[in-house]
């Protein structure tokens, strides 16, 4: 046997602070009411770091830091001297990468193997690549003289903090917006570090401000007044509740929610890189992924042996502790997550679909969910309508293209596809008919800042990334 | 065995009789994504292998190492002084295991059987008028004769790649039959040449087609065209081993070849067959590196280890 011996990444990169304060016109404060709460390691639950809770009068204040950025500052500033300053941000982000991506896997759980190979470069990607815009917003296709809309509020979750920061702030400020940011109460760390960038990067107080909290902070925040756009990635339902909120008022609104997407494996696949996109699609990062490949729709007459595949390499995935740059699945990023992927889990045991799960030794201490697949899953169940937002996979099988279309389709969610077959014009085909807004032929789980991401139906709408990202941030 | 094993290994078996049989096989099995392929290579060279894991992989390396001279210039002083490093790789360190053979042209095996012979370092020889291959096809079996004939015990042959690009598979399973039956009891590796088969889906058809001929090792290259051993080639070798005898019941060993210089490149070879093969294939007689200058690296390395620093390259023997 050849056994791989413990490869941990250094803890002490990171210089933690005891307690943080809120991110308001440029420099740390502390919440009027004095209020806090505590982030932890999900892997450990070690206490890291006591963080302000923001309540009205600091949304207030945020809000006014903001507007006098934008009127003073930002939105006149010409569109290249906003691209210096983000593209030293980009510089600061690569220069400091390895700090923020071992907070990132501290604080949410998911291993440094991933935010060191895929977070951070695609956090300083997007920023590099909205730079090159702030002085070309003309050729945008948006008209000849697009305007920024004024102060964004942007609300974004826990499942890739910094990469949702990035693809929230960078076109908001490429633009000539000024931010007010609410990172997830569960991963609020690295939006704080990334505070320090801009200081670090001398960026002029007010354009960016981070409040951290939990649901009541957001929700004061998209409320107020004096907020010209709203951008949300998170749940559904809370997504219809900003809907709502926002609804009869000037502010634009884009929204970026759940899926359930279905990763469609034809008979004529290469089967070892379809199983290793499976894998991709379903236990990268834990599951915790809108657009993640979370049903297997696989022809029947392969079936048998694409599952024998998948078994034979999950039982390959390493599991356990984030920092171990061996690690492949790290922790479930809360206890509350954990709780729900359970109780999905054990519906659908109880709906008669049949559990597999490698043999896996998991931690004693921290939240976690061994890899797990559903087979003999019909669309009346639980697990293939509802999105699970964990290691969990419910395979179904499909006859022809046409009913493999179908069963994709239904369901109320549109975010994302994944199509594996050699026969290119399969993939045309397909595509046209699949109502999601991303989808992937022969690869899953692909991003790039120059491609749009969004969804359909009740995935959200709006676009993230490319030159229709800019649209969400331009008065147009 | 199981039942089902045995009777797909016979049906198997037929296969190499009619040219419409074994291009239908070979043209039905499992296309390869030539990305997802490159992408899976790549993450499996991100693992860390550390302390104790690198011990145990920098010796198990140099147990699979083929210590390999294919030269023009190769004499019978050249070859012994090899064939002596392959017995004691390290003559400071008697703990140092010894590598897994000495591979050479068939002019030399004598000089190096005269070395290794009461050792359990094997002797290779290359043979079917290596490396093109290009010869008809009783001199390349007169020259894998000869190759044994002269004390080798493992063939190391080349398919035809001219009839194998040309869609003439049966004409390369004939020569690799014929060449098994005249190594007698000599393993044979098929060196599949794959630089220049050019694309992943013949790599996997060729493994196949070696396979199903009777080859005991597929093998990558010859190290004598511009492209040798990559991740991807050997990546999907092994997967064609690993359904070869999930179909068939029999292991089929793997040797990449050519361009393995450092320790950190054998062992993310190591990492890519035990997460792929599994411990089965982790082992001197299933897998092997053709390398020569890959043993002295792998010696710096383990020195390195047991002692807490590295040594100059002047404390390596050059052979």
């Amino acid at each position: 046997m050849f056994e791989y011996a413990p490869a941990p990444e250094s803890r002490s990169v990171v210089d933690l602070k005891p307690s943080y304060g809120l991110f308001i016109d440029g420099t740390f404060v502390d919440p009027t009411d004095g209020g806090s709460f505590k982030s932890i390691n999900p892997a450990s639950e070690e206490v890291l770091a006591e963080v302000a809770e923001a309540g009205a009068q600091d949304v207030e204040r945020a809000v006014r830091a903001a507007r006098k950025a934008y009127d003073k500052v930002w939105g006149p500033m010409p569109g290249r001297d906003r691209a210096k300053y983000l593209y030293r941000i980009a510089r600061l982000i690569q220069e400091r990468s390895r700090e923020l991506a071992v907070l990132e896997s501290l604080d949410n759980g998911k291993p440094i193997r991933e935010s060191r190979d895929v977070d951070l470069p695609l956090v300083a990607a997007h920023f590099f690549y909205y730079a090159g815009w702030a002085d070309k917003l003309e050729h945008a296709g948006f008209g000849a003289n697009p305007r920024p809309i004024g102060v964004a509020a942007q609300v974004i979750p826990w499942n890739f903090p910094l990469l949702m920061l990035a693809w929230k702030i960078a076109p908001a400020l490429a633009a000539g917006n000024t931010v007010v940011l609410k990172p997830a109460e569960t991963t609020p760390l690295t939006a704080l570090l990334f505070a320090e960038i801009c200081q670090q990067a001398d960026l002029p107080a007010g354009v960016v401000n981070i409040l951290t909290g939990a649901g009541d902070t957001g929700r004061t925040l998209v409320e107020h007044a004096g907020v010209d756009k709203v951008a949300f990635t998170g749940s559904t339902d809370v997504g219809r509740a900003i809907a709502r909120s926002v609804a009869g008022t000037s502010k634009k609104l884009t929204l970026e929610l759940g899926g359930k997407a279905a990763n469609i494996v034809f008979d004529d696949a290469p089967i070892d890189q379809a199983v290793e996109g499976i894998v991709n699609g379903i236990f990268f990062n834990q599951g915790h992924v809108c657009c993640a490949g979370s049903r297997l729709l696989v022809q029947e007459n392969v079936a048998d042996r694409v599952l024998e595949s998948l078994k034979r390499r999950m039982a390959q995935l390493r599991v356990g502790d984030p920092l171990d740059k061996n690690t492949d699945v790290g922790a479930i990023n809360s206890a509350a997550q954990l709780e729900r992927i359970r109780e999905l889990s054990d519906a659908g045991s109880a709906e008669g679909a049949e559990r597999w799960s490698p043999p896996c030794d998991l931690p004693d201490r921290g939240f976690w969910f061994a890899p797990t697949i559903f087979t003999g899953v019909t669309q009346a169940h639980r697990i293939a309508r509802e999105e699970i937002f964990g290691p969990v996979l419910s395979v179904l099988t499909f006859r022809t293209p046409a009913e493999a279309v179908e069963k994709a389709n239904n369901t109320p969610y549109g975010l994302s596809a994944g199509i594996w077959t050699d026969k290119g014009s399969r993939i045309l085909w397909m595509a046209d008919r699949l109502r999601a807004g991303v989808v992937w032929a022969n690869t899953f789980n692909k991003f790039d800042p120059t491609s749009p991401f969004g969804g359909y139906k009740e995935s959200g709408y709006g676009r993230e990334g490319g030159r229709h990202g800019l649209e969400g941030y331009l008065n147009v | 065995m199981t039942a089902t094993t045995t009777s797909a290994r016979s049906e198997l078996s037929e296969l190499g009789r009619s040219e419409t049989a074994l291009r239908t096989f070979l043209h039905g099995l499992p296309g390869v994504d030539q990305v997802g392929a490159e992408q899976r290579a790549a993450q499996l060279s991100t693992r860390s292998i550390k302390t104790t894991a690198k011990a145990q992989a920098i010796d198990l390396a140099i147990r699979m190492v083929d210590l390999t001279t294919l030269e023009g210039a190769d004499t019978p002083g050249k070859v012994r002084a090899l064939a002596a490093k392959a017995l004691r790789p390290d003559p400071a360190d008697p703990s140092c295991p010894h590598v897994g053979a000495v591979c050479v042209y068939p002019a030399m095996v004598p000089h190096v059987a005269e070395v290794l012979r009461g050792s359990a370092v094997h002797l290779a020889s290359v043979a079917t008028a290596f490396p093109s291959g290009q010869a008809p096809l009783e001199i390349k079996l007169a020259d894998t004769r000869a190759a044994v004939a002269a004390g080798a015990d493992e063939i190391d042959m080349v398919i035809n790649r001219g009839a194998f690009l040309a869609g003439r598979y049966k004409e390369v399973y004939d020569e690799i039959v014929a060449t098994k039956e005249a190594s007698g009891d000599a393993h044979l590796k098929v060196i599949l040449e794959t630089g220049e088969l050019a694309t992943y889906d013949n790599v996997r058809r060729a493994s196949w087609l070696a396979m199903l001929a009777g080859g005991d090792f597929i093998k990558t290259s010859t190290g004598k065209v511009p492209i040798a051993a990559t991740m991807p080639v050997s990546l999907v070798m092994l997967e064609a081993v690993r359904d070869f005898r999930e179909a068939t019941g029999r292991q089929v060993g793997v040797k990449p070849a050519g361009g393995i210089k450092t320790t950190k490149d054998a062992i993310k070879y190591l990492v890519m067959v035990n997460e792929t093969v599994g411990p089965d294939w982790l082992d001197p007689d299933w897998f092997r590196f053709g390398a020569s200058s890959l043993l002295n690296d792998l010696l710096m390395q383990r020195t390195k280890l047991t002692t807490g620093t590295y040594s100059g390259p002047d404390y390596f023997t050059l052979d």
